[in-house]
């Protein structure tokens, strides 16, 4: 199909989140507003598959349908008093997904062999890796966090104080791997250890943050998928993944503030604040 | 190039526009809100279909990412849109 009238599509289904997140947030309008942006959804997805671009469509079915019954029996199944845990996994495999599709774009880069002359590609590759590195911490933290709530690990934070300065540390060394990565010097191996090193970000960000305030760390990482979503939107040059995944970011982001301001902390005090405090007193405490 | 700086222009408006949307959320909409706009993150799935739909010419190992990308986005959205509607529902029976 045009591209034209496909991208005129995804307007509309852009349009359809904007009306969506804004119903969620009255009462009256919330159900409502949650239909707007799953149909806004199907409009996206109805209209890809008519993409010219789509010329296998076994697999993409085959994914589709796989996806939409465990979806479906997971949000049937699960009892209400879990709902973080949902949320955290599904929030999680949003992450994935969008690792999954820069790291389907990189070696779609590596092997159409293009040289690093165009400012294009150079931007791409930098959407590629962050793409990486948001999915996949995104990912590996909610993963963290649905073990934390499940009990399946220690709810407590877990940490030590100085657990920031690794964090910012593994934050700088994924950065230098991925600029390697762009700028040619690095191949298999440093996507590979790209990877592994957002993998652990995610997962010591996670750690240190327990009890009650799990549901901030939900909101921020979901606001970090949508972050991915849009560095994703960014590799392929589409504009409905960087519109929702702008929104989604910008949303998630005020969300968590409004949740800390409730809870009467800071986001700050959320993220790093527990470790500071002396061992934990205050951690159960409510 | 240029069309790298309309899409960045799209960016940035939609950042803003995404801060001005949430502004008084009560407390008992702050879990659907989360898991709705969650759902709306799986729009990453258009490039999962892109991915996976590509064909042979770009080898098996794009098609296997975009399969599981799909798999895994497409579980984000239906559970996601799926399990707000579930949530929202308890709140107006409760109500």
């Amino acid at each position: 199909m045009n591209s034209v009238i496909i991208n005129l599509f995804y307007l509309v289904a852009a349009l359809l989140f904007v009306v969506g997140i804004k119903g969620l947030t009255r009462p009256k309008t919330a159900v409502s507003g949650n239909r707007m942006a799953a149909l806004g959804m199907l409009v996206a997805i109805v209209i890809t598959l008519l993409d010219r671009q789509v010329i296998h469509y076994e697999i993409v079915f085959a994914g589709l349908a796989l996806g939409t019954l465990m979806g479906a029996l997971m949000a049937v199944k699960i009892q209400m008093t879990a709902m973080p845990q949902m949320v955290a996994i599904l929030n999680g495999l949003g992450g994935g997904a969008s690792l999954g599709v820069a790291a389907a774009s990189y070696f779609s880069f590596m092997a159409t062999d293009s040289e690093l002359s165009s400012a294009t590609l150079i931007v791409a590759n930098c959407a590629v890796m962050l793409a990486i590195l948001i999915g996949t911490v995104t990912f590996s933290g909610s993963a963290v966090a649905f073990g934390k709530l499940q009990e399946i690990l220690p709810g407590q934070a877990i940490g030590f104080s100085g657990m920031k300065f690794v964090n910012l540390g593994l934050l700088l060394a994924s950065l230098a791997v991925a600029l390697l990565l762009i700028t040619g010097q690095a191949g298999m191996g440093g996507f590979i250890l790209l990877v592994a090193l957002s993998l652990l970000l995610g997962v010591t960000l996670v750690m240190p943050i327990g009890g009650a305030d799990m549901p901030v760390v939900i909101a921020l990482l979901n606001s970090y998928s949508g972050i991915a979503a849009a560095a994703a939107g960014f590799i392929m040059g589409n504009n409905v993944l960087i519109i929702s995944g702008a929104l989604v970011g910008a949303s998630g982001i005020i969300l968590t503030r409004i949740m800390c301001v409730a809870m009467n902390r800071s986001l700050l005090n959320v993220l790093f604040g527990k470790m500071a405090e002396a061992d934990g007193n205050s951690i159960d405490a409510d | 190039m240029e069309a790298f700086i309309i899409l960045l222009s799209l960016f940035a408006l939609a950042v803003f526009l995404g801060v001005e949307l949430i502004t008084k959320v009560p407390p008992t909409l702050h879990t659907p809100l989360m898991s709705g706009s969650n759902a709306i993150s799986g729009i990453t799935i258009v490039g999962a279909i892109l991915a996976a739909g590509s064909g042979d010419a770009s080898g098996v190992i794009v098609q296997l990412l975009g399969f599981v990308a799909i798999v895994f986005a497409t579980i984000n959205v239906v559970g996601g849109f799926m399990v707000t509607n579930r949530m929202l529902k308890m709140f107006r029976r409760r109500s």
